[in-house]
């Protein structure tokens, strides 16, 4: 007898990249994993709780949909989220790792409420909520050119010099607050201009958040149009892919760096103006809320496409205020809202591996 | 055609058989009550919020249906959002239970004027002049006064046994911040033990955060290091009580019992019972009575209690002796901010003026030494005490 068995080793898994998928192939795949994300959902929610896994996705869709206060709240949520994730896109779309928006937001806020609290009265009321705007802007655009100029000048790592900015935000908050809070010693802000409403956002047909949605759709349809149709959009794309090429082609990458990074903060500025003057009216050192790292997750699930965004960034409120009106309906502990969360975005990150990649497992050769 | 027009009058029957069912649970049962909290139940603070809201309800006879929760509600816009929603939902009363929260729970008071909104801990109802939204607190500095009164026993016996000299009598306080709250709390559990114990000392320690368990730890025993023989907080987490067993010293906590967490230091903790207000609000709402616009609480209606006296730690006669004090504050023999037993820069406290309506610039406006004491807590019932004592060192 002979043995013909072959000693070239052959890994069980085979993992290739694949750019063969269809669109429709792929959006097969997504909805497969939120098919999968609901069914294992289901089931945790019978083993932890013993609830109806049926009646819990009613009260997500509820918490979203239910009244038209909630639907408002939602898209609040939404546009809010949706405005970091445009900041972040370009600087991310160029591999310019932009940690920071948490803290280009937070200072936004700030440089917000700063004028609303000191310049209230002071300076003509029409012009109030355009200084506000322009501080905003201004003061997110200095913190994330700070780091961007240190990169393209010297090299150094973005990601670190970004993170750390947050964190210089956050205790320059807690600064601030102690100068400003009222009442004295309790460390929070309170509404600003509460009776006044000196710097607020108006309201629009009576919605509250009617402004900040608006803005934020204006800002989604500029930022697809500049990202995929104009010559600076064109050259963050190419940084992106290799900043080599960009040199060879004769693209200031220095230039271009500096320059997306101005954006990105700007629009962090935006964010910061319409949580402080558009929603909160007030100041603290989690006014943004964790939404400068959730934003990085919405813009590369959306693959940098703003239109998508708008889908991803939807997904994440959606979960958020699900999870908030499960808890309150079933009297659950928010974790366990968090857990299917978690479970939900697990697939969904997951069925972008199936969507980029082909998976081969090892065939048992017949013997012969 | 026909089949159109049946299946038209069956819709309208439908409908109208809806409508009257409806109307006829709007009368009676359809009461409900909404609580916002900052935190969950792994806040102590918020547990002992939440743990009153259900014994209330269920006391009140209501059912699950009845009752809203929200919880982790922080102290921006989505506090407003929580509280109208919670309005949309059909409640008769909104509670919030977080200071940061009062200003928004306002914004969502003028907005429903038909719907009531209480606040813990807050200052402004009675300057606001709503017709719908109340604040509520408690003479808590009565209970702080009564576990100070333990902890001075405790270390009397320390002194007694040799194990401290009198002048090694220092304890060691845990605040969460320099506020009034947590003043007028300190201030009164030191004032309770040197009632008791007249050598002891106390330094006090800010975390400047309510709720984080490692500050409260590392503050813990850096205090100890520090020489302290005894330690209390104003925070709400485990992090203090936990820092106190690992050292083998003994802990006054605040709204819990907390002898899981220190079997061997857990010695006597006071706390809210918020239960007697919430049914107050609800009794009221139900039967529309008045709801007292300003609600301050105390030992003798049992919103201010003493809980978990640990009989291992705590020094021998303290139960007795903390109800002979106890009978004494409520009788009015003994006032806790008696300006003949605390100096203030060496001198007596002849004359005090408070910021007890709050306004931008914190004019002081009304004067609250009078008879020969501080008078906390009777003209607004959020704490306004925040004065720095002799004995007490702040670092």
């Amino acid at each position: 007898m002979t043995n013909n068995t072959h000693h070239t080793h052959e890994p069980l898994i085979q993992v290739s990249k694949r750019d063969d998928m269809t669109w429709y192939g792929s959006w097969a795949v997504r909805a497969i994993a939120i098919v999968l994300a609901l069914a294992v959902c289901g089931i945790v929610t019978v083993l932890l709780t013993g609830l109806d896994p049926i009646s819990v996705y009613v009260s997500m869709f509820e918490g979203n949909f239910g009244t038209s206060r909630r639907l408002w709240a939602m898209l609040k949520e939404l546009s809010l989220l949706l405005c970091v994730s445009l900041a972040v896109t370009p600087a991310f779309k160029m591999k310019f790792w932009n940690i920071g928006a948490e803290g280009q937001t937070l200072v936004g806020a700030l440089a917000c409420s700063a004028c609303m609290i000191l310049l209230s009265g002071k300076i003509p009321s029409a012009l109030l909520i355009p200084v506000m705007l322009v501080a905003s802007v201004v003061a997110a655009l200095v913190w994330a050119v700070v780091p961007a100029y240190f990169k393209a000048k010297f090299g150094t790592n973005e990601t670190l010099f970004t993170l750390m900015m947050n964190y210089i935000a956050m205790q320059l908050v807690s600064f601030c607050i102690v100068f400003w809070e009222n009442p004295k010693n309790s460390n929070t802000v309170g509404v600003i201009n509460s009776d006044s409403m000196l710097g607020w956002l108006p309201s629009v047909g009576g919605q509250k958040y009617a402004m900040a949605v608006i803005v934020v759709a204006l800002l989604t349809v500029i930022m697809y149009i500049y990202l995929r149709y104009s010559k600076q959009g064109y050259e963050i794309s190419v940084v992106g892919e290799s900043q080599n090429t960009a040199r060879y082609v004769g693209i200031n990458v220095k230039k271009v760096i500096i320059r997306t990074m101005a954006i990105s903060g700007a629009l962090c500025g935006v964010a910061g103006f319409l949580i402080v003057s558009g929603v909160d009216h007030s100041i603290t050192t989690s006014s943004a809320g964790g939404m400068g790292f959730t934003a990085i997750m919405v813009s590369w699930l959306a693959k940098f496409n703003p239109l998508f965004m708008v889908l991803t960034s939807l997904l994440i409120v959606f979960l958020e205020c699900g999870a908030g009106q499960i808890a309150t309906a079933f009297d659950l502990n928010h974790s366990v809202a968090d857990i299917l969360t978690g479970i939900i975005l697990f697939f969904i990150i997951g069925s972008e591996f199936f969507i980029g990649y082909k998976i081969r497992f090892r065939t048992k050769k017949k013997e012969a | 055609m026909k089949k159109l027009l049946a299946l038209l009058l069956s819709l309208v029957m439908v409908l109208s058989f809806a409508a009257c069912s409806g109307e006829e649970t709007a009368k009676d049962g359809d009461f409900k009550i909404g609580f916002i909290f900052l935190h969950d139940e792994n806040s102590t603070y918020d547990k002992n919020f939440i743990d009153a809201a259900l014994a209330a309800t269920e006391a009140m006879g209501l059912g699950a249906d009845q009752v809203m929760m929200k919880k982790n509600i922080p102290e921006s816009a989505e506090c407003y959002d929580a509280a109208a929603d919670l309005a949309d939902a059909g409640c008769d009363i909104v509670f919030a239970d977080s200071f940061g929260h009062e200003d928004f729970i306002i914004q969502a008071a003028k907005e429903y004027p038909d719907v009531t909104f209480c606040h813990a801990t807050g200052t402004k109802a009675h300057t606001e002049n709503l017709d719908n939204f109340y604040n509520a607190f408690a003479s808590i500095y009565e209970g702080r006064y009564l576990v100070g009164v333990a902890a001075g026993l405790k270390i009397n016996e320390m002194i007694a046994n040799g194990d401290i000299t009198e002048a090694q009598a220092k304890m060691g306080y845990v605040g969460a911040y320099p506020y009034a709250e947590v003043k007028s709390g300190l201030t009164s559990f030191f004032l309770g033990a040197r009632s008791v114990c007249p050598t002891v000392t106390m330094d006090v320690k800010f975390t400047n955060s309510w709720f984080d368990i490692a500050a409260e730890k590392e503050t813990a025993n850096a205090l100890m290091a520090d020489g302290c023989v005894l330690i209390s907080q104003h925070a709400d987490s485990e992090g203090a009580p936990k820092a106190c067993e690992e050292k083998g010293v003994p802990n006054v906590a605040y709204n819990l019992d907390t002898r899981d967490w220190g079997p061997n230091t857990a010695l006597v903790s006071s706390k809210i019972n918020w239960q007697p207000y919430f049914e107050h609000i609800i009794d009221a709402t139900m039967n529309g009575k008045e709801i007292t616009q300003d609600f301050c609480g105390g030992l003798k209606d049992g919103v201010v209690e003493i809980l978990g006296l640990n009989d291992k730690v705590a020094a021998e006669g303290t139960a007795e002796k903390l109800e002979e004090v106890k009978a004494q504050l409520i009788a009015g023999e003994i006032k806790v901010f008696d300006t003949a037993t605390f100096t203030v820069d060496g001198k007596t406290l002849e004359s005090y003026m408070a910021d007890v309506d709050s306004d931008e610039a914190f004019t002081p406006d009304t004067e609250v030494v009078a008879d020969g004491y501080f008078h906390e807590s009777e003209f607004r019932s959020a704490p306004y005490f925040d004065v720095d004592i002799d004995g007490i060192t702040i670092k």
